[in-house]
């Protein structure tokens, strides 16, 4: 890069209403030596500790210290500190890092719940809201599994509306200690841990407060194991607080400021969450490779069938896209951090602001994240057939462990009102001017047609018009909606999800693109060709999605001319030349036939 | 007590084997590069040894600088510092004299690796250095301890276990169970990049053996299903088209 040039710096959902040059993405494959050797830790753990004792960790009932033995295990190769600071005895990981982490185990089932339970909604709170000496009474024993650690937000009668939790604090009259009284539900972790972190409302405050319950402070009591679809190995249980005494000194961060810590820690949540169905999902695609290569139906192996090579070739475009967006914004919130800490800011504040900068993006990635495994695991159960059905092959788990990821760290539908929630406020608060392209596409959509000339021939260059028009597309009907509603567009919830979907969309095909272009400029098109159909057959997939999704807005609300201006505007802006998309997958496929593995 | 462990960087147990130039090369295309199996029980025994009772494990390489990320996996194991003598390992003898050269002076009490790399299988390179150092050799060592200058291990042979006892120094061709795989830890992976990685030209050595050419073993053919009944079909099919009776 020349001096001249400035240096790009992304800005949270600002990818809706700029170009991203692939120079500043970053990808996969440029993870370095160290980091390579870490991933490799953590696929050596499952294969060793955590494979071969997969049904015992099912049978969380029949085997209750496995699962915290395991933890132990992992603890004491450091894979519960690698958030943690060194002054902690953590490891101080980047947080792109603590993202390869996350996936690699994420193909670990109930294990990876219980490990991400611990090392993020469990330990991050005091990391980055607790005082000095919380922290150090408490992140070592976390960073090394010695005290295992879980997070109580979710009450009988409060889930997705976190804030009507009942459960109470009072303090006492020398002022000591709170009194805690209430019922918590769902707590992963909850059979074996030391630690609790538990929100709760003081007196008849309007908001939740955080606090750090131990175990043994008494008063803590619980139901047993849920029975569970799946993640069966994860504890799960129903907490009771009775008359909990805890210490003033153990209220986490200041009064009513538990709504805010819980939502900063859910974003984190909902990222990693995504980097650990990029795990699962590629586990399930090595599995279904193997299975199609090996299994013979009609004389030859399923695997040379063009319907189960679709799947196939599926697969790995969404997985690839998931994984090219999970990455590109892991980076981006390393980048924000380095530079708010260059700035000056305090590092604790800084991990938490820079995570903030970028929560669209984490919703974004929980919900396509999330999806993807859910279709992988289903395609999995397809592609083996009757033994997808069986509970003796390896489908039957992956499918069942797979579905949770949709409902917890908040419902795909919350995540799904966030991102445009978000997005309308941050052009509220002038941090992201839509207005400007807002108007610039009303202007387009009255003028002339641009047919564009076809003189670019660069590698992506239509595609990339593709994606600046799906942006438009998602900006008109976005500002339409806006006007339309005004404030009470939070009502609309249908076209929220609909906008929603664009968005999303837009993220993964864009993440895509963006990380094969930069791959090509490094080893050249031939050796991504591969990388290249994905993308393709991925901006493909994004834009009938955003044209469903499109017109079902418009429906929603537009009449008349205007929805008849509408619905040629997005016509117009999600155009795409027709491609052999058939030949397309069959080449993906069968590359992933070769490979029998997620591997490109 | 200086323990050096030798070790080879060969093709994962699952890598897809061809070859190029006429099957005279080893194709690495997409080829993941692992410790060689048996070296890894070594190293694994040694860095216990270590714990154990103190002293150093030096890791040794004969290989270009594409090896370098395996010794340094070697260092996260916890090995202490590593040498990579730069050359191509051509053949056993090669690197046998590589090694006898670099230890001979080196005053390491004790000599591990695997028993056999798992991609030539050769399983020489021990009884060489033993033989160019003037030092006993012993393989496949099972079972290693060592109490203050005496060695006692278990060797399986035919048909049985052999027990032996001998003063160090000596070299150890290794195989499981003498230890169990280590994996890196956190601490080990990030303090591998501070330790020392000796670079060594080689020394003035040829290989005994030239390579020729390779050769896969031929496809798998298929499988014929006879029913448990029809012995007789079985027999005649063994002896005239499989021709193993
Ligand atoms: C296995 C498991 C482990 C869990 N672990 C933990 C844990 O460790 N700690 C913890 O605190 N919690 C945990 N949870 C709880 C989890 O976060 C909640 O289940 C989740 O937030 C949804 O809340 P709910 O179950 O009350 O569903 P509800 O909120 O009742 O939702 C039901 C449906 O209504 C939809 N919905 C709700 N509100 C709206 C709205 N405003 N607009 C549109 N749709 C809406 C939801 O999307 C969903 O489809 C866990 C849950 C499970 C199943």
């Amino acid at each position: 890069m020349s001096t001249t040039e400035k240096k790009f710096t992304a800005k949270g959902g600002a990818f809706l209403i700029e170009e991203t040059p692939a120079q500043a993405v970053f990808t996969p494959e440029e993870w370095t030596e160290e980091q390579k050797m870490i991933a490799q830790t953590c696929k050596d753990f499952l294969e060793q500790e955590v494979y071969p004792k997969l049904d015992e960790i099912d049978d969380v009932k029949g085997n209750p210290e496995l699962m915290p033995q395991l933890l132990d295990k992992s603890g004491e190769l450091g894979l519960l500190g690698t958030s943690v600071p060194e002054e902690y005895e953590g490891f101080g990981m980047n947080f792109n890092t603590s993202m390869l982490v996350a996936e690699v185990i994420g193909a670990g089932y109930s294990f990876a719940v219980a490990l991400s339970a611990h090392t993020g909604i469990g330990t991050l709170p005091i990391l980055y809201y607790g005082t000095e000496d919380q922290k150090k009474k408490y992140l070592p024993k976390l960073a090394t599994g010695e005290w295992k650690a879980s997070y109580c937000l979710t009450e009988p009668d409060s889930g997705s509306d976190a804030n009507a939790a009942k459960t109470k604090a009072v303090l006492t009259e020398d002022k000591k200690h709170y009194i805690i009284n209430g019922q918590k539900m769902w707590i992963t972790n909850g059979g074996f841990a030391d630690i609790f972190i538990v929100f709760a409302k003081i007196d008849d405050d309007k908001n939740l407060s955080a606090f750090i319950i131990e175990k043994d402070f008494g008063g803590v009591t619980m139901n047993e194991e849920e029975k569970k679809m799946g993640i069966k190995g994860s504890s799960t249980r129903q907490v009771f607080f009775n008359d909990c005494k805890v210490p003033v000194e153990n209220l986490l961060s200041e009064r009513e400021n538990g709504f805010k810590i819980a939502v900063n820690i859910l974003n984190i949540g909902r990222i990693k969450l995504a980097a650990s169905t990029i795990g699962a999902s590629k586990g399930i695609i090595a599995n279904a490779s193997q299975y199609a290569n090996e299994r013979k139906q009609f004389g030859t192996s399923i695997g040379s069938f063009g319907a189960i090579k679709h799947k196939l070739a599926e697969m790995a475009a969404r997985t690839y896209a998931s994984e090219s967006a999970a990455y590109r914004a892991g980076q981006n919130i390393d980048d924000a951090y380095e530079d708010m800490v260059a700035g000056g800011m305090d590092k604790t504040e800084a991990k938490l602001k820079s995570v903030e900068e970028f929560a669209i993006e984490c919703a974004i990635m929980k919900v396509h994240g999330s999806e993807t495994l859910d279709y992988v695991a289903d395609e999995g159960v397809q592609t083996y057939g009757g033994m997808g059905f069986s509970a003796d092959a390896p489908m039957d788990r992956s499918y069942r462990d797979a579905r949770i990821n949709r409902i917890f760290e908040g419902t795909n539908e919350i995540n799904r009102m966030l991102t445009i929630d978000m997005l309308l406020k941050r052009a509220m608060k002038g941090k992201l001017d839509l207005m400007t392209p807002a108007m610039n596409v009303q202007k387009e959509l009255t003028s002339i047609p641009d047919f564009g000339s076809d003189e670019d021939d660069s590698l992506f260059a239509k595609e990339k018009k593709v994606l600046s028009n799906l942006k438009k597309a998602g900006l008109m009907i976005s500002g339409a909606a806006v006007q339309k509603f005004m404030q009470k567009l939070s009502h609309e919830q249908e076209i929220l999800m609909n906008l929603a979907d664009m968005l999303i969309e837009v993220y993964a095909a864009e993440s895509a693109l963006l990380r094969t272009e930069k791959l090509v400029g490094i080893k050249g098109e031939q050796a991504c060709e591969q990388q290249i159909n994905m993308s393709r057959l991925y901006l493909h997939r994004a834009v009938e999605i955003a044209n469903k999704a499109g017109k079902e807005a418009i429906f929603a609300f537009a009449e008349g001319d205007e929805q008849r201006m509408m619905l040629l505007g997005l016509k117009r802006f999600t155009k795409i030349d027709p491609m052999n998309l058939k030949d397309v997958r069959r080449s993906i496929a069968d590359h992933v036939l070769e490979k029998q593995a997620y591997e490109f | 007590m200086k323990i050096l462990v030798c070790i080879t960087h060969v093709p994962d147990t699952t890598a897809k084997i061809s070859f190029t130039d006429d099957n005279t090369k080893f194709n690495s295309d997409g080829v993941q590069y692992i410790i060689g199996p048996y070296d890894d029980y070594a190293l694994a025994r040694a860095v216990e040894l270590k714990e154990a009772s103190g002293g150093t494990v030096t890791v040794l390489n004969v290989g270009t600088s594409e090896t370098e990320p395996t010794i340094r996996k070697a260092l996260a194991i916890g090995a202490d510092d590593a040498i990579r003598i730069d050359a191509e390992p051509t053949d056993s003898y090669f690197v046998a004299e590589q090694i006898a050269n670099h230890a001979k002076d080196a005053g390491y009490d004790l000599i591990m690796m695997g028993r056999e790399s798992i991609d030539f299988n050769g399983g020489m390179v021990h009884g060489m250095v033993g033989e160019l150092l003037g030092l006993p050799a012993i393989s496949p060592v099972m079972k290693l301890d060592i109490e203050g200058q005496t060695a006692k291990l278990a060797r399986e042979i035919e048909g049985g276990k052999e027990y032996l006892e001998l003063d160090l120094p000596f070299i150890a061709g290794c195989q499981e169970p003498i230890a169990e795989w280590k994996i890196p830890n956190m601490r080990g992976i990030m303090s591998a990049r501070s330790k020392k990685l000796e670079v060594l030209a080689p020394s003035d050595a040829s290989e005994a053996v030239k390579l020729q050419q390779y050769e896969l073993p031929p496809a798998k053919g298929d499988v014929k299903m006879i029913d448990a009944d029809n012995v007789g079909e079985l027999v005649k099919l063994l002896k005239n088209e499989a021709k193993v009776i």
